[in-house]
């Protein structure tokens, strides 16, 4: 079954196109199912029913009508708990999918809201945002029509870390996104507090029930409560039970979830003081501009539309912002003893960085907008644990800030969450099939890493509704892979974040790229329209048309300002008849010098561009890596039984034996990343399966043996199975 | 129970021609007992043997997309799974000695690549004699017939030739470990195996760790059950007996090198992938200083390399040079070394003239003894020129050796002569003579000795007698730091695995340095950072990228 595993879209394309050989085989695996299932008539059903692979919106909705007969209004296909990042994007791709979509939310204005800083991207972020859109995802969607500004970071820096970052409107935001899930089709959204989960006879999940006593039913169930699981806030040593400022927390989940045997943990993170822009005096404060040529999230042309650009401002603390901290430590959560659960490293409180960085005498301090229409200004790098009273006169120790008031103080928050190694890497949980953990509740931070966990969990909840395989990212396909495969396999203590360098081969999972990568799994999916596709299509037939070109067109040295500008700008001597390729190849040649010269393509756009030059430039080290990568994941996707018994394996250490235990990784590769595991480790685990394999292909054998053998002599088999009883 | 069993096996089987990859996959699992299948079991041979690994991977479909836009090379990645599904997939090529090194050297010696790379790691280091008659630059097609053996010399990558060999071409799957293997049957001497397997790691293999032949064996299908329980034991015992040694290999001033580059490699990634996460608030990159740290890795690792000094002794060998005042006995010295009458021994005071060389070989590392002109000043225009010959001996020398008489103990031109030659080389004090001298001008000498703090170590021979060559031979070698081969040589391959990284990490070093020539963007320096990072932690052990994780969150103060 391996072969599967390798097999990708065509595989399954395939698969599905050959449907008539395929249902006896379906037939087997759903009798493997529990018998008793009350879903197993409409599971058959659905299974013999023909279908297209490629769901589009028609094709969706007669799905969804058809399995609406059997349901009334409190039985769906997929249940979301939650309408954040996750959530939303969870739902949407569920009911994208056409399984019908419950979205159920504590509050109903407060749809993907952006509690902490309002602003989309970033290193390593950006690439997740980019590749939830190229999965047919609205994060970057909504990001780009909702900005306030937008940077490219780490222009110079090299392809793989060219990173995007928009400061968004929250409120436009919030609104954008709930536009989108109020007009999606086979999605419907509602307001409730869930409190328990439904679980049937097979540690299955069967629906949830909510505070008012409602119970919704479906098989499956995505739970992304972000912070608000037994969420508590702190100002100073006051706190209050909140998953956000003013949103009261969801209670009763936590110790229900307990009781099904999950293990849950406790994570701290915090959100700064906003205060009035109408109080700050920017005139001496450094003014951060957006970008003037505007780059995109989404490779949907149809939500590049520009608009007006907000500036941000850089001030720095003060001496008497340090001095005011020290004076005040013990009146801190963390330092003064009263807040155990760990925050982050890299997003530490103002008093953190200045115990911890004590010779460090300014810190910088970014003032972001949070929207046009609103005076709040967010102080990032500015979060405190300190009680309210103190928070004023901490503000106005930073230039600009000497006169301003506060609107909102900082606040820390505490929340339960799920090590995620009770997920595999569909986002399902081991323990109850059919539910689904997905952002914080992992233990991550951010909207994007949100979203990312909540476009698969989705789509799997919808495919598992479904009764079809669930779709994993690999750890090298992508951020989401990367991503998904930490929370999954390693000890998290603090909040996760992804960074660049959390990626191994983030050179082969760019920005740029991100569509080539998974818009065509996207697209088999059922997640990618036909119009959508098109555009895609054409968009790489562009580029690889102009790589044929550049491969092909050569220049003369001798006529020609394009050879002597190259040679002078690069520093090397261009050769008679070299090829456009080659002069691209050069340092410091980029397209734009072809184009300067008439050698360029005027239909490509910006991104084309890039791309072409991205692949002609970098082709080495894309190669090596690309090797390398396939290399490695020859061994690394070698699967791995899920009922191995590690204690049992005495030549595994001590510790390998423990760790493997309770991640339970999928395959070898996941494996050799949990912590704790030697290389010695993972040999000893090869050996152990190839002669388990060995062992069951004896036992196998000589069961066929016993079989022909029992068709001429009945009376032998009987008495073998009578020893083998006793 | 036997019925629902062979039931289910069908509908699996229908699966599996309803997706005809899988099919294509399973042919190979076939070799096991399939004529017991096929007999009992004919309408499908394949299905009971892959039943049991498909089993726990039917609930997902695991999705490994590629890059759209690099297809064709994906294309390859995905056809190789595919043909590769059922076996083990060792991605690496591995090299070792195969006859048993230390101890008397035997006629012939066996150096054996196995991998999937072997056959062109094989091409790389091989020049078939037959093909070389034809044409010279054709040469890099050998087209190995498998188990044919053909004669013809293994090359560096210089093209020097190595050593004379036969190839042993055994392709896959007709082979010990069930992959391409070439034996490459060198010479027997440790020297020639070990440059043979040195040019084999360069041209791309990897050195095979203990057992790791068996281990492929084993997990290619190659060994039955029993046999297999006896390779689980065998590796754990190996494995953990190799993880003594390597300990024991890393201490002292190498291990302190390896680790002190190795910082350098995760501050260096610290300070850059610092900045590329985390861009808004840090302060530029110093590209300088970056670039000043690089060089001075690179240097570093190339003394780290000379520390290792496998490469320089297998390959040039050692030079010594002897050195002292007139009549010390330096030439006898040099003869009874040597065993021969190389050198022209007289009682005449500068009787040698010129430099005179013998080859000796110590523990299988060849050395050439230059037998040098006393030192002295001196009117004689010959001898004149055989003093300058010294001293650029003793200057081009490896080891040099001050011989001094043990009679007339240390004098005034002895300490003369040690100003004159001042070096940084390791350089060992010799009194001759011992067999005639007065135990009081011992204790002087080992007195001086200690004062002058230049020598690493003192030994009192005799040439007469052939006192004290041994302490000789181990002197040099403990200067050398090979004191602690033990003579099965298992120092030596943790050695060589130490130098391999060691030669990775210059190489990646070496990219870098290209990178920043080319100044290709700064992410692009990280890639080759980690590599070196990566091999250095092969040497040590740890796991890098927490480490610059850690390291970035120690460091800066960074955050929103």
């Amino acid at each position: 079954m391996r072969a599967a595993a390798a097999a990708t879209a065509t595989v399954s394309l395939r698969h599905f196109r050959s449907f008539p050989s395929i249902v006896p085989s379906l037939l087997f695996s759903s009798s493997s199912l529990p018998l008793h299932s009350p879903r197993l008539c409409v599971f058959l059903r659905r299974n013999f029913r023909p279908r297209q692979l490629f769901l589009n919106r028609p094709i969706a909705a007669s799905f969804s009508s058809s399995s609406s007969g059997a349901t009334s209004d409190s039985t769906y296909d997929v249940i979301v708990v939650g309408a954040g990042h996750a959530g939303c994007e969870a739902a949407l791709a569920s009911a994208r999918l056409g399984a019908s979509t419950l979205l159920l939310t504590l509050n109903l204005d407060r749809i993907a809201w952006q509690p902490c800083n309002p602003a989309v991207g970033g290193p390593a972020k950006s690439q997740l945002v980019h590749e939830v859109d190229a999965l047919g995802g609205d994060i970057g969607k909504v990001a780009d029509r909702c900005y306030l500004q937008k940077r490219i970071l780490n222009v110079s820096r090299g392809p793989a870390v060219r990173s995007l970052r928009a400061q968004t409107d929250k409120r436009e935001y919030a609104m954008e996104m709930k536009k989108i899930v109020d007009s999606t089709e086979n999605l419907c959204i509602r307001e409730a507090m869930v409190t328990d989960i439904i679980v049937g006879k097979n540690d299955n999940v069967e629906g949830v029930a909510t505070f008012f006593g409602m119970n919704f039913y479906a098989p499956s169930v995505i739970l992304t409560t972000g912070t608000f699981m037994s969420g508590k806030i702190w100002v100073g040593k006051k706190s209050m039970p909140a998953g956000r400022a003013g949103e009261s927390a969801s209670q009763g989940l936590t110790e229900n979830l307990q009781k099904l045997g999950f293990e849950t943990d406790r994570l701290k993170t915090g959100t700064p003081a906003r205060v009035d822009r109408r109080t700050i005096d920017f005139s001496n404060l450094e003014a951060q501009h957006g970008d003037e040529e505007v780059s995109w999230f989404s490779f949907d042309p149809d939500f590049h539309i520009e608009r007006e650009q907000m500036c941000c401002y850089l001030t720095r603390t003060t001496k008497i912002t340090h001095q005011l901290i020290r004076d005040n430590l013990h009146e801190t959560p963390t330092y003064g003893g009263w807040v155990e659960a760990k925050g982050p490293r890299y997003c530490p409180s103002i008093e953190d960085k200045i115990v911890r960085f004590k010779d460090k005498e300014s810190h910088q301090i970014f003032l972001e907008p949070e929207g046009r229409d609103v005076p709040e200004i967010y102080v990032q790098g500015f979060s405190t644990g300190l009680p309210e009273n103190l928070q004023l006169p901490l503000l106005r120790s930073l230039p600009g800030l000497e006169n301003c008031s506060m609107l909102r103080p900082a606040y820390a928050v505490e929340y339960d969450y799920l090590p995620a190694h009770q997920c595999s890497r569909s986002l399902m949980t081991k323990k109850i099939e059919g539910l689904f953990f997905s952002g914080q509740i992992n233990g991550t931070t951010g909207y994007e890493e949100a979203a990312a966990q909540g476009i698969i969990s989705g789509i799997n909840a919808a495919r598992h509704a479904d009764g079809k395989k669930h779709v994993v990212l690999e750890r090298e396909s992508s951020y989401i892979g990367t991503l998904i495969d930490d929370l999954v396999t390693k000890d998290l203590r603090e909040p996760y974040r992804m960074l660049t360098s959390r990626s191994e081969h983030r050179l082969l999972l760019r920005f740029d790229n991100a569509d080539s990568r998974l818009t065509p799994l996207g697209r088999e999916l059922g997640l990618i329209d036909d119009r959508r596709w098109k555009l895609y299509q054409e968009k790489q037939a562009r580029i690889s048309e102009e790589k044929k070109r550049l491969k092909t067109v050569k220049i003369s040295v001798a006529v020609g300002d394009l050879a002597s500008e190259v040679s002078s700008v690069s520093s090397q001597p261009v050769k008679e008849s070299a090829t456009l390729e080659s002069l691209l190849k050069k340092p410091h040649i980029h397209y734009k010098l072809l184009e300067k010269h008439g050698f360029g393509n005027e239909t490509l756009s910006r991104m084309e561009k890039d791309c072409v030059e991205i692949d002609i430039k970098y082709e080495g080290f894309i190669v090596r890596q690309q090797n390398q990568l396939q290399q490695m994941s020859h061994q690394q996707h070698r699967r791995l039984p899920d009922d191995l018994d590690y204690y049992s394996m005495t030549t595994l250490s001590h510790e390998g034996r423990e760790k493997l235990s309770k991640v339970r990784p999928e395959t070898i590769g996941q494996a050799s990343r949990v912590g704790g595991v030697s290389p010695a480790d993972i040999t000893a685990l090869l050996i152990t399966l190839e002669s388990n394999r060995r062992r069951t292909q004896d036992v196998k054998r000589g069961k066929i043996l016993e079989h022909a053998l029992a068709e001429s002599n009945p009376q032998w088999v009987e008495d073998r199975e009578h020893m083998v009883n006793e | 129970m036997v019925n629902l069993l062979s039931f289910r096996s069908v509908g699996v089987h229908l699966l599996r021609h309803a997706t005809p990859i899988i099919t294509r996959g399973g042919r190979i699992s076939r070799p096991i007992s399939k004529n017991l299948c096929f007999v009992l079991f004919s309408s499908s041979p394949k299905t009971s043997l892959l039943k049991p690994r498909a089993a726990s991977s039917e609930d997902n479909s695991l999705v490994f997309k590629g890059d759209e836009r690099v297809v064709g090379l994906l294309g390859k990645v995905v056809d190789d799974a595919f043909d590769n599904v059922d076996r083990f997939q060792s991605s690496s090529t591995i090299v070792a000695i195969v006859t048993p090194i230390g101890g008397p050297p035997g006629a012939v010696g066996i150096v054996r690549l196995s991998g999937p790379k072997a056959v062109e790691v094989a091409r790389r280091v091989f020049r078939s004699a037959k093909k070389r008659k034809k044409k010279d630059s054709d040469s890099d097609s050998w087209r190995p017939k498998s188990h044919f053996v053909e004669y013809g010399v293994v090359v560096d990558s210089n093209g020097n030739v190595v050593d004379e060999v036969l190839a042993v071409p055994m392709l896959a799957p007709r082979s010990y470990t069930r992959e391409d293997v070439v034996e490459l049957q060198c010479h027997g001497s440790q020297v020639c195996l070990r440059r043979v397997l040195r040019t084999c790691v360069e041209a791309g293999a990897r050195l095979a760790e203990p057992g790791e032949f068996t281990l492929r064996a084993f997990l290619n299908g190659r060994l039955d059950l029993s046999q297999a329980e006896n390779v689980e034991k065998l590796i754990s015992a190996k494995s953990s007996a190799a993880a003594d040694a390597a300990l024991e290999g890393i201490q002292g001033g190498f291990s302190s090198l390896v680790k002190s580059v190795r910082a350098q490699c995760i501050e260096l990634l610290t300070e850059i992938e610092a900045r590329l996460d985390f861009e808004d608030e840090m302060t530029p990159l110093d590209i300088e200083s970056v670039i000043n740290k690089i060089n001075s890795m690179s240097e570093d690792v190339e003394s780290a390399l000379d520390t290792a000094n496998y490469d320089k002794l297998l390959r040039s060998g050692l030079q010594i040079a002897i050195v002292g005042r007139p009549n010390v006995g330096k030439s006898s010295l040099l003869n009874a070394w040597s065993k021969s009458e190389r050198a022209i021994v007289t009682e005449v005071a500068g009787t040698t003239r010129d430099v005179v060389e013998a080859n000796v070989t110590v523990r299988g590392v060849p050395i050439t003894l230059l037998d040098t002109a006393g030192i002295r000043e001196t009117n004689d225009i010959v001898e004149k020129i055989g003093v300058e010959r010294s001293e650029t001996a003793a200057k081009v020398a490896d080891v040099i050796i001050m011989a001094v008489s043990a009679v007339e103990g240390w004098t005034e031109e002895d300490t003369e002569l040690l100003r004159k030659i001042q070096s940084d080389k390791p350089m060992i004090l010799v009194m001759n003579k011992i067999d005639c001298a007065p135990p009081s001008s011992c204790d002087q000498l080992e007195d001086q000795r200690k004062k002058e703090e230049v020598f690493h170590k003192s030994v009192f021979t005799s040439a007469v007698t052939g006192q004290g060559l041994e302490e000789l031979e181990d002197a040099i070698l403990e200067i050398l730091g090979l004191d602690r081969v033990p003579t099965g040589g298992h120092q030596w391959t943790v050695n060589q695995r130490q130098c391999e990284q060691l030669v990775r990490t210059k190489e990646a070093l070496a990219r870098l340095r290209e990178a920043i020539e080319d100044e290709i963007p700064i992410d692009f320096w990280t890639i080759e950072l980690r590599e070196a990072a990566l091999a250095l932690a092969q040497i040590s052990g740890q796991d890098v990228s927490e480490e610059v994780l850690s390291s970035i969150f120690a460091k800066f103060c960074i955050g929103k």
